[in-house]
């Protein structure tokens, strides 16, 4: 393998975790507050049909971009308040959200477009265009580090660096502000947080809205982005993939963009390589590598490696003591 | 303490729900421009109004009572299988196996050992999930979903690399054997002299499912171990302290969840496809989770919403015809918000109604 097929590599392993870093981030503010969200994958998926969808219409991106945000931020509402109002069962109210939008975005897509479910294609402003960092071509030739800078670090959507720096920003505001205290309080010890006088469900909304955000984010990266347009169930499994990195990541900024990368890999080579030659093991085929990060998951799931443990009031709904 | 009656609990509620979700489902419609009357009218001739459109129906329900019952088994120990879906595909490869393999005299000999290995490689599937949450507290849910991430790969790899017959392009087992040809409700109706259309697949798999629901009736009523699955499911550490082992329940009630998911390959693999085809389940595994909300985790529940989901995805294909603006995704919508209200929003209807009848039993007295 030479340095070229690497920097390609690695230049797709950051295309392709960029989603799932945004909706692993996404998954680790509502967690972290106490709120299991197995809906991540609907609301990146409703992201990413109405971004594509406004994006089509109105010619621009970031109008395209708000109205992902509004879709993904509505059913972020819908999970709060089923999860923290009335109480329900946040894994349901999770499954319920995929079904709603993945039912939704096809019946409206076709509705709208007559295309089958997809949106047109989308071209110029419509769309986030890769971004050349400074001096990057002119530093092409300078050999290993040309490369690296140039192919690897520069060229991508705007959306790219954004994900990237949300995770020492999500860092920061986890452990470096009041409000992130607050946030892991209420999901480690709700009672404490609330006979310190800080309203629970408060707090839980707005990690509930915060994961919106940023799932709206991952789904417009996903369809005005990476892709040309939103096509049928374009996530495809993309919100889970975030769930397995964020358990891989046991709850932690950091680990969670190693997580997120490392998936990213296994699905570059994956599409890459249909099949990989291993001296002495013999041909892994492709489907082993597209099974992997779960089966990683599952093996740090299981805590033979590293013991993977969930804040502790996850997935409890508060009642307030009267 | 006061309590509702208890047909407020087992009929009003989940009526209401029912109600609720599907009011939303007509506002859908009418935001795409349709008329929500218009289109119910529709499912309701298109799956119960023709012997054809009940057939297809009856074929649908089929599959959902199996992944209800699934889900429900699960429940009723406060377990939460995601899982049916991965399960489902399993078990049609077990059916396949049992069907591809071995030259069946007769349907009546090969249909045993088809349930025996359907169940057998459902519960297989769930085997892992179950121990790891059993042993070592993984969550299922979680463990669940991402063994059916596990299994569509496994699936796609078996039937690519394995199964399928050399030559062929389209990744698929080869047709089973003849003699595992299960009859059809035309051919079965035929015997006793009723005439029934040729072409929907319900067939004798409708049977197994209705014996399917009396025994897991049996098995969560009526003996000591459906006595410890609920008593464990109503208080873990209660049932702890009272001698029933978690380890054993949780394993127990999740291989038979799995095995009931794994079952359904009988009706669509071994009954419908009569070959192996790389998305056999087509989210039935899911449909499951809604129909054991609607049907409170009983067999009784589960049955009667099984038949409404078979209504609304045989009357969906035909709405596809007859209103071209709503598509089959519509049935996902109304999916969605059943579960939404059923499972998710439950309170929202509970509790006023709860204290309605609270207040008036009080009232009353």
């Amino acid at each position: 393998m030479d340095l070229l097929i690497v920097v390609q590599l690695l230049d797709s392993m950051l295309r392709l975790s960029a989603p799932l870093l945004f909706a692993c981030l996404a998954g680790l503010y509502s967690e972290r507050a106490g709120i299991f969200d197995i809906g991540l994958e609907g609301k990146m998926l409703a992201s990413a049909f109405f971004s594509a969808a406004f994006a089509a219409s109105t010619g621009s991106v970031w109008i395209g971009m708000c109205a992902g945000l509004t879709a993904s931020v509505l059913l972020a509402l819908v999970h709060g308040v089923a999860s923290i109002t009335f109480r329900g069962n946040q894994l349901i109210s999770g499954v319920a959200i995929n079904f709603l939008a993945s039912g939704l975005t096809a019946l409206v897509g076709q509705n709208w477009f007559k295309l089958g479910g997809r949106t047109p294609s989308l071209a110029g402003d419509a769309r986030f265009l890769p971004v050349e960092l400074p001096f990057a071509s002119a530093v092409a030739d300078v050999p290993v580090l040309g490369p690296i800078y140039s192919e690897l670090l520069s060229g991508h959507t705007v959306l790219v660096y954004v994900g990237l720096l949300a995770v020492p920003a999500t860092w920061w505001i986890l452990f470096r502000t009041r409000f992130g205290l607050r946030l892991r309080a209420v999901g480690e010890n709700p009672e404490a947080v609330d006979t310190g006088g800080i309203s629970v469900a408060r707090l839980r909304y707005q990690a509930t809205l915060i994961c919106g955000l940023l799932c709206g984010l991952g789904g417009a990266y996903l369809a005005t982005g990476m892709a040309a347009g939103f096509i049928k169930d374009m996530t495809a499994g993309k919100g889970f993939m975030a769930l397995a990195a964020l358990i891989f990541a046991k709850w932690r900024p950091g680990y969670a963009l190693y997580a997120c990368l490392l998936f990213g890999l296994l699905e570059a080579i994956a599409i890459r390589y249909q099949s990989i030659e291993i001296q002495g093991v013999g041909t892994v085929p492709v489907q082993f590598m597209q099974a992997l990060p779960y089966i990683l998951t599952i093996i740090i799931l299981a805590g033979f490696v590293g013991k993977a443990i969930p804040p502790r009031a996850g997935g409890e709904p508060y009642v307030k003591e009267l | 303490m006061n309590k509702v009656p208890k047909w407020v609990d087992v009929a009003l509620i989940p009526l209401a729900n029912l109600v609720l979700a599907l009011l939303v489902s007509g506002l859908v419609v009418l935001w795409i421009g349709e008329n929500p009357l218009k289109a119910m009218q529709i499912i309701v001739q298109g799956s119960l109004g023709s012997a054809y459109g009940l057939g297809y129906t009856l074929y649908y329900a089929t599959n959902f009572v199996f992944t209800g019952l699934a889900v429900a088994v699960a429940f009723q120990a406060r377990m939460f299988n995601i899982g049916g879906e991965g399960q489902a595909l399993l078990g049609g490869v077990g059916v396949a196996l049992v069907c591809l393999f071995i030259n069946w005299p007769h349907w009546l000999l090969a249909l045993p050992v088809a349930i025996a290995f359907g169940a057998l490689f459902g519960a297989g599937w769930a085997l892992i999930p179950a121990y790891l949450q059993a042993r070592r507290g993984s969550h299922i849910v979680i463990t669940t979903i991402m063994f059916n991430f596990i299994a569509s790969a496994l699936m796609v790899y078996l039937l690519v690399n394995q199964l399928k017959p050399a030559g062929q392009m389209s990744p698929e087992s080869g047709p089973f054997v003849p003699g595992a040809h299960l009859p059809t409700a035309h051919e079965m109706l035929a015997w006793i002299g009723i005439g029934f259309p040729k072409s929907p697949p319900v067939n004798v798999t409708f049977i197994v499912a209705l014996i399917a629901c009396v025994l897991v009736w049996l098995l969560i009523w009526r003996t000591k171990l459906g006595y410890a699955i609920r008593a464990f499911g109503h208080n873990e550490s209660a049932a702890q302290y009272a001698g029933i082992s978690s380890f054993r329940i949780i394993m127990i009630s999740m291989l038979i969840s799995g095995g009931l998911a794994g079952l359904m390959a009988i009706n669509s693999v071994m009954g419908e496809a009569e070959r192996l085809l790389i998305n056999s389940v087509q989210g039935a595994g899911f449909v499951g989770i809604a129909v054991a909300l609607m049907g409170r985790s009983h067999p009784l529940g589960v049955l009667l919403a099984a038949i409404l989901f078979g209504v609304l995805y045989q009357g969906g294909a035909e709405l596809e015809f007859e209103l071209p603006a709503v598509t089959r995704e519509m049935i996902i919508v109304i999916q969605g918000l059943v579960i939404l209200f059923t499972g998710a929003l439950e309170n929202m209807v509970r509790i006023p109604v709860e204290n309605y009848f609270v207040r008036r039993g009080t009232g009353a007295r």
